[in-house]
Order: C-alpha cells, then sequence, then structure tokens
C-alpha cells in the first residue's frame, strides 16, 4: 500500500469531532489502522507522549510517528497516500487556498460563535447565541454555492476538504439543535447546507466515523448538567 | 523570474506582522508586487471586495484573483510560482505535517499569548500574560532544535514555512521589547530563538521588506497610551 511502511494508530475519542475528521480521511482512503479510544478525563501516556503540546485528540501515528492537530492530519492522510482515493484538495492552486481558507474560517469563526450555542443552558444564552451563528450560517452557504459549482459537495463531486471539516460537525449541529430548540442548518434559511448536509451523512466513510446520536445527545446532556451545575464547572 | 505576465498585488498594512509574512514570502521568491497600504479605519473597496468574509488584510491578489489568510497565502505562493525558488514546504508529507503543526502553533499559542500580554490590565493578567508567553517561546525553542537539527533555520539551510510564519513577527518583537519591556526571545532562556532572530533580520531578502522598528515602537506606544486612557476613563466614570 502506498504511503510508505508503517502502522496507522488513531488516537481519538468517539464524541470528538475533530477525531471524526480523521477517522472520515482514513476510510475515504480505505486504510486500516489500529483506533485507540482515549479518556480524555485521564490522558494515556501513549497520547501525552504523542502530543506533549497540547495533549489532545486526533493524533495520528504512522509508522511510530504522530501527527496532531486535525487539519494537519487531514493534509498529511492526502499527500502521504495521494495515489488512494480521490484526492481531498483540488488540482487548482486557487481553488485549494479557497480550500483552506474555508476550513480556517470554520475553526477560527465560525467555530466558536457555534459553541457559544453549545455551551448555552438558558433560553435566552440560546436566542443570543443562535443569532449571532445566523449570518455565519448565511455566509457558508454562499460557500458551499461557490465552492461546490451546482455539484453535491464542497469538494465537486467527491467529498473534499472542506466536507470533512465541516461536516465532522453536523452530528453534533443536531444533538444541541435539539436541546436548544433550534436549527442551525434550516432547509429554508440555507437549503444548500441542509441538503449537503443529507448527503454527507450518507457517504459510508462518513457513516462509519460518527457516533450514534442517541449517545451523543446523552453524552451532551451529561455535559451540560455539569457545565450548568451551581457547585461550579471545568 | 518566475510568472511572467503574471500581475500581483498585496494588500497590507505596515504593522501588520501577517502582511509582513507575504511580503517576506514574496522578497525570498525574488516575485515583484504591487503594494497597497490600507488604513484599517478606513478600509478602501479594494479590500471589501477581495475579503468580503473578514475585511482584514494580507490579500494577495494574483491576475485579479484574491488569496486571504497569510499562511494560505504563502503555501499558495508555493504551488502557483513551482519555479521561483526553493518551496518554503518540504517535499516529505511528514515533514509537511511537522512544519504545518509548528505554524499553527505560532498563531493559536504564542501570539495568543502575546495579544494576552498586551490586553492585560491587571498585575494578575501581566503576570499571567507573561508566564504564557514565556511557556510558548521556550515550547518553540525546542520545536527550532528538532527542526533545524543544527542548521541556521527551521527549513534547514533555507528559508522555510515556518521561519516565515515566525519572521512576520520578527519586527514586532524587538517593538514588543521596547514598548513592554518583555524580551521574547532571550539569549538565555531560549538561545536558538534569540540568534534565528538576529540572523533572520540580516538576511538582504528580509531587509528589503522588514517595518521600520522605530515606527512600530511609536504605534506601540500610542496604543499602549490609548488603552490605558480608556481604562482610567472607564474607572473615573465608575467612580463618579
Amino acid at each position: 500500500m502506498a504511503g510508505g511502511g508503517g502502522e496507522l494508530q488513531l488516537l481519538g475519542s468517539w464524541y470528538s469531532p475533530y477525531a471524526i475528521r480523521a477517522k472520515i480521511a482514513l476510510g475515504l482512503k480505505g486504510l486500516s489502522y489500529e483506533y485507540i479510544e482515549q479518556d480524555l478525563s485521564s490522558k494515556s501516556e501513549l497520547l501525552l507522549k504523542s502530543n506533549p503540546v497540547h495533549k489532545k485528540v486526533p493524533v495520528l501515528i504512522h509508522g511510530g510517528r504522530p501527527v496532531c492537530e486535525s487539519l494537519v492530519v487531514l493534509e498529511y492522510v492526502d499527500e502521504a497516500w495521494a495515489g488512494d482515493g480521490p484526492p481531498l484538495l483540488p488540482a487548482d492552486a486557487n481553488d485549494r487556498a479557497t480550500a483552506r481558507f474555508w476550513t480556517n474560517y470554520f475553526d477560527s469563526t465560525f467555530f466558536p460563535s457555534w459553541r457559544a450555542l453549545y455551551r448555552s443552558t438558558t433560553a435566552e444564552q440560546r436566542a443570543e447565541a443562535f443569532r449571532n451563528a445566523v449570518p455565519q450560517v448565511e455566509t457558508l452557504e454562499r460557500a458551499f454555492g461557490e465552492c461546490s459549482k451546482g455539484k453535491a459537495f464542497f469538494g465537486g463531486d467527491a467529498v473534499g476538504l472542506v466536507d470533512v471539516v465541516i461536516g465532522s460537525f453536523v452530528l453534533w449541529f443536531r444533538v444541541v439543535d435539539d436541546v436548544a430548540g433550534t436549527n442551525l442548518l434550516d432547509q429554508a434559511k440555507s437549503p444548500g447546507l441542509a441538503a449537503w448536509a443529507e448527503r454527507f451523512l450518507a457517504v459510508d466513510a462518513v457513516r462509519e466515523a460518527m457516533p450514534d446520536a442517541e449517545l451523543l445527545l446523552e453524552h451532551y446532556k451529561e455535559f451540560l448538567a455539569k457545565f450548568a451545575s451551581p457547585a461550579g464547572s471545568t | 523570474m518566475a510568472g511572467g505576465g503574471d500581475e500581483l498585488k498585496l494588500l497590507g498594512m505596515f504593522a501588520s506582522p501577517f502582511a509582513l509574512r507575504v511580503k517576506l514570502a514574496l522578497s525570498f521568491k525574488g516575485l515583484s508586487f504591487e503594494y497597497v497600504e490600507e488604513d484599517l479605519r478606513n478600509k478602501s473597496e479594494l479590500l471589501v471586495v477581495a475579503n468580503p468574509v473578514h475585511r482584514k488584510v494580507p490579500v494577495l491578489i494574483h491576475n485579479g484573483l484574491p488569496v486571504c489568510e497569510s499562511m494560505v497565502i504563502v503555501q499558495y505562493l508555493d504551488e502557483a510560482f513551482p519555479g521561483a525558488g526553493a518551496p518554503f514546504l518540504p517535499s516529505d508529507p511528514y515533514d509537511r505535517a511537522v512544519a504545518r503543526f509548528w505554524a499553527s502553533y505560532i498563531d493559536e499559542k504564542l501570539f495568543s499569548a502575546w495579544v494576552a500580554l498586551f490586553a492585560a490590565k491587571t498585575e494578575e493578567e501581566k503576570a499571567e500574560g507573561t508566564k504564557q508567553t514565556l511557556a510558548a517561546a521556550e515550547t518553540l525553542e525546542g520545536a527550532l532544535r528538532e527542526c533545524s537539527k543544527g542548521k541556521p533555520f527551521f527549513g534547514g539551510d533555507a528559508i522555510g514555512y515556518v521561519d516565515v510564519a515566525l519572521g512576520g513577527f520578527a519586527a514586532y518583537v524587538h517593538a514588543f521589547e521596547e514598548v513592554h519591556g518583555l524580551r521574547q526571545f532571550d539569549a538565555a532562556r531560549t538561545p536558538l530563538l534569540a540568534a534565528w532572530l538576529a540572523r533572520f533580520v540580516e538576511l538582504d531578502s528580509a531587509k528589503a521588506v522588514m517595518p521600520d522598528v522605530g515606527r512600530l515602537v511609536e504605534r506601540g506606544k500610542m496604543m499602549q497610551a490609548q488603552a490605558a486612557a480608556a481604562t482610567a476613563a472607564t474607572a473615573a466614570a465608575k467612580a463618579s
């Protein structure tokens, strides 16, 4: 198999959308790997040794060498196994820059905004957080139109980098919507994204990487209970 | 010179370390470009049209097509101008991953620590900001040791991706020391980084685009004074 010799291990956490990104990419490339679930409240020696700087998941260990940070892992998988499956990034330099721009936008701008909704425990907080997220969903809807150019995914006919980066959060969006009573990727307001989300979840590599929605919902409710507790949170 | 017939325009601001990264990258690649200084309090229509999402600099406009985000632009230059000198990113996928990791660290941890320190108002906040800044510098010192393998730069013998990422802050680091009294890359604590900085600023391609440190210091002091005045005004308003 291409990508040089060496075993693959993925350190992840079943509910981490960042780890889900790595799983999806490995799945799209048809790669076998050992998945090692991490307990983030009690970090393993392997995790601390492999990612001493951030101590976070995902970490992809290839032939004993760790790759950290989800976006870095995605580009690494794309480049190290360039011959396997369609590339995550397009060929044209400007299109590549556009894809990287949107992945940065999602992580640096969209996510902090959505996280306020994720952390909201009152109706008031939820309403405000949702209001603040709306213009950013509109921006992503426009981005989808520009990037997909009428095709199924941000990456065109096949799932690309931007699809994986944003799509890894789709179940989380739904879980938070469920509890908050919101509808982030509303079919009426963002039809492109709403339809794209359904298509994305139906992709084999994505289905295999996503956690069970019910379990995720339970996990989120537990998180909210702890977060909102008057005894203080993390 | 590669890219004959290519039109390159860079929208920047003299004090922006992110815009400086792109100037450095263009300079190291020997690419000529038209520079447009933006007044960020009065953004040009060109900037707003070229970067509608963030309205920030730097923006590189190549034959009319905009590219935004400093390190995205640096990778773009590698990919769009393969003939213009050695690429900043190495060819091996693992080495590329390491370079991207550290560039990301510089933005997420090192720069954010500096920002926290700059924004610190209380002694407690300053102490915390200083602690984080020194910790980040120490981590980066380790990174330089690993990446350079005894050679002058993160990229080895020649300037690489991480060198450009950090190089954008080269002038800022000197100015920060004068304004806040903290040496970011102290020769005692971070000898490799101190040597790297001294070496970097002496490179001809760097000298050609570095901003005037005096001007940065002036601006830094002015911003500090404005921040102090704002804090005093708030305190006075609360007291009255």
